[in-house]
């Protein structure tokens, strides 16, 4: 059986929902950050399926030129994500984000 | 003579300087500084007076005047001067003289008296004033030193402040003065409106000389009717005679001065001062300014009279007496006879004073006493007072021949038998002669004859310094009889300026026969009632008086002044309160209520601003604060800080615009 758009678009939707639950239900700051990566994992399987099955298949490869820029940012974003986490820990010595409210209003 | 009407402003201005010293430099306790200043002042003026009165002996119908400008505006000037002529002069000289008498009187009078450098100071000021009147050459400045008269005259009047009759009487005093200076002020206003000047004698331009007269034509009766209020009201003519008497609140010596000498003939002066303007178009010697004149005299001379027959109060009967001599002045004024009523001026300023300082050394003798039923049997304890009241009673009732009064009442009674309007006020004046004769006896039997009773008792006779200036004024009204005497019209050619001649003929004339029997009938009348009043000694002063017991309702009538008083107070007072009342409502309540009224509609304007501010627009920012507040506080809760929340909402955001995108396509 040749796989489907639908079937890509479900499963890039499934994996956008669960990286949403994680980034929103986790509380530890590194596995909100796997939630995220999680998402933009589902957003270049976006990329691709969209640019496979577009109608004229064998244009430039736009998306699969967009989905390495966007590993490549992501790479950098989990950079600096860590980094940030790691800065947190180092001054509030807790990665518990429920008790990182400074921004409070 | 131009030098002594040069320094003519001194006679007036020495009392004042005097008075200005005593009242200002001196303390209480200066008795004697205060009283020989105030008798210095007075014996200046006394021989400024004589130099006065030579000057004017020189030439026959002396006049000299000396005029200045007071002040300017526009092209008009109002000036004013002093005037040395007989009548300036021939008072100048009574006024000093007696005044002068006075004052030394009062030094034993006032002696126990707290406020003695005050009366001292008064007397001189009076003095000041009503030499000022005598010698002012403008109606203005007469005005002017007449309202000071006045003043003084409400001063001394109630000196004795702490007694509420003497407050009274002093205001009654003011205020009905006042009334007859408001005819006064408005005759002065419309002379000036009519004449262009008020100055008398202003070298022919003056407002009593020919040239000024001929511009006033018809009004000039109303301005002499006008001035002629002025002096009822100063010389106590009905109606306006009411205060006199009661003025006799005062010390004695002031009643003396103010209210028989001096202030109360201010009147007749002014009469004959301004006398050109009541005789301007006379046709026989008649105008119609002059017959008001004449019945008011009449009126006043009979009815005081009459009131005196039935007084008790041994200076009342003298007020009475005043009055009536008073009125006795201006019918002679109003017949024509203007030297005759000046020299009777003359003659009652001497006599008159010398009766009132008489009765004061009988007041100052009986301690205080000044109801003559309680007197009797003086003149064994005071001698002096006796023999000189004596001789002032006769010159009053007017005994001929030696008394002062007898010559210049008999002038008197001749100029109104001749006069062409009507025989009337003669025979009434006959009638009050016999009225003056009459009272002045019952009030000497009273008070001289009879057996002591409750006040005199004790009786002693009064220290030099009040013996002296009576002996000096009896001296005075006899000598007076000399330079009086018809046979040698000195004194009438003098102020008349009419040739002088000596005829002993008119000594003996009609009118003194006449004038000796009204006399006698008097005196006789008086001592045949009264001869037997006065008789119990003891302390039984209340008998009844003679008159009463004959026509009780006569005698109290006359006892009760009339009731002119109650007449008065029914009416114009009675108005007057109604009209104070009146006023007082509309001011309480109809200003003040449109006062309150537009003080309340502020007030409710006031109330309606602060509501529409307190809950219009504070409560509207009031509620914009707090609903600024509520959705800070909404807002701020949103912001919780927690990062998950946050990102939530991003997420329902991205889903609801998902949703709305999906619902648009």
């Amino acid at each position: 059986m040749t796989p489907t758009l639908q079937a890509f678009v479900f499963v890039s939707g499934a994996l956008f929902s669960v990286g949403l639950l994680a980034a929103l239900s986790r509380r530890h700051a590194i596995f909100i950050l796997i939630g995220i990566e999680l998402m933009l994992a589902a957003a270049n399987l976006n990329f691709i399926a969209f640019w496979r099955f577009a109608p004229q298949p064998h244009q430039p490869p736009v998306g699969v030129m967009l989905a390495i820029f966007s590993i490549a940012i992501s790479a950098a974003e989990a950079a600096v994500g860590l980094a940030m986490v790691i800065a947190v820990y180092r001054h509030y010595h807790t990665t518990n984000v429920d008790q990182l409210d400074q921004l409070k209003g | 003579m131009s030098s002594i009407i040069d320094h003519l402003w001194l006679v007036p201005a020495v009392p004042f300087a005097a008075s200005l010293i005593i009242i200002l430099g001196l303390p209480n306790a200066r008795r004697r500084s205060a009283a020989t200043l105030a008798i210095a002042g007075q014996v200046a003026v006394l021989a400024l007076s004589t130099v006065a009165l030579l000057s004017t002996l020189q030439t026959h119908g002396f006049r000299a005047v000396q005029n200045f400008t007071w002040f300017t505006f526009g092209d008009n000037a109002l000036r004013l001067g002093f005037v040395l002529d007989p009548l300036a002069a021939a008072m100048l000289l009574m006024i000093s003289l007696v005044g002068l008498c006075i004052f030394v009187f009062s030094i034993g009078y006032m002696a126990e008296d707290k406020n003695f450098v005050r009366f001292f100071a008064y007397l001189s000021f009076f003095s000041g004033a009503m030499l000022g009147v005598v010698i002012a050459n403008s109606l203005l400045l007469l005005f002017v030193f007449w309202e000071l008269v006045g003043l003084a005259s409400y001063l001394l009047i109630g000196f004795w402040i702490e007694r509420p009759s003497a407050a009274a009487a002093a205001k009654k005093a003011f205020i009905t003065t006042r009334i007859g200076d408001m005819g006064f002020f408005l005759g002065m206003l419309w002379l000036y409106n009519r004449g262009g000047t008020l100055v008398f004698y202003d070298g022919g331009k003056g407002c009593l000389e020919s040239a000024g007269l001929a511009m006033l034509g018809a009004s000039a009766t109303f301005i002499a009717l006008l001035i002629f209020f002025g002096a009822v009201g100063k010389s106590g003519q009905f109606p306006l005679h009411v205060w006199l008497p009661d003025a006799m609140e005062g010390p004695t010596p002031v009643s003396a001065l103010i209210h028989a000498a001096t202030m109360v003939a201010a009147g007749v002066f002014l009469v004959a001062r301004v006398y050109p303007l009541f005789s301007l178009g006379a046709i026989n010697g008649v105008t119609s300014s002059l017959t008001v004149v004449v019945w008011i005299g009449v009126t006043t001379a009979l009815m005081a009279a009459l009131i005196a027959i039935a007084q008790a109060d041994i200076k009342r009967i003298l007020a009475y007496s005043t009055v009536s001599q008073l009125g006795l002045m201006m019918v002679s004024m109003g017949v024509g006879g203007v030297a005759a009523g000046i020299m009777h001026l003359l003659a009652h300023g001497f006599f008159k004073a010398l009766l009132f300082l008489g009765s004061g050394s009988v007041i100052h003798g009986c301690h205080g006493e000044q109801d003559i039923r309680k007197m009797g049997g003086l003149r064994r304890f005071m001698p002096v007072t006796f023999v000189t009241y004596a001789i002032g009673m006769m010159a009053l009732s007017g005994v001929p021949f030696f008394f002062s009064g007898g010559w210049t009442k008999e002038e008197i009674l001749h100029a109104t038998a001749h006069w062409p309007k009507s025989p009337v006020p003669y025979y009434l004046m006959l009638a009050g002669v016999i009225l003056t004769a009459l009272y002045m006896t019952r009030q000497v039997i009273y008070v001289f004859f009879g057996n002591p009773r409750a006040s005199a008792e004790h009786a002693h006779e009064s220290p030099r310094v009040m013996t002296m200036p009576l002996i000096v004024l009896a001296l005075g009204a006899i000598l007076l009889s000399v330079v009086l005497t018809p046979a040698w019209s000195w004194l009438h050619g003098y102020l008349t300026g009419e040739p002088v001649h000596f005829e002993i003929g008119r000594l003996i004339q009609p009118m003194l026969f006449v004038s000796l029997v009204l006399v006698s009938a008097g005196i006789g009348a008086g001592w045949w009632m009264y001869r037997k009043a006065g008789m119990q000694a003891g302390d039984r002063p209340a008998e009844i008086d003679p008159l009463e017991y004959a026509q009780p309702a006569l005698f109290r009538f006359l006892a009760n002044k009339m009731w002119i008083d109650e007449l008065y107070a029914h009416t114009v007072i009675a108005f007057s309160w109604m009209a104070a009342r009146l006023s007082n409502w509309m001011d309480r309540y109809f200003w003040d209520g449109l006062v309150r009224g537009f003080g309340a509609m502020g007030q409710l304007l006031g109330i309606f601003t602060s509501d529409v501010d307190e809950r219009g627009i504070n409560a509207g920012v009031d509620e914009t604060t707090v609903g600024a507040r509520g959705l800070g506080r909404l807002m701020s809760a949103a912001h919780s800080g927690q990062i998950q929340t946050y990102l939530g909402m991003v997420a329902i955001g991205m889903l609801a615009l998902l949703l709305l995108y999906a619902w648009l396509a």
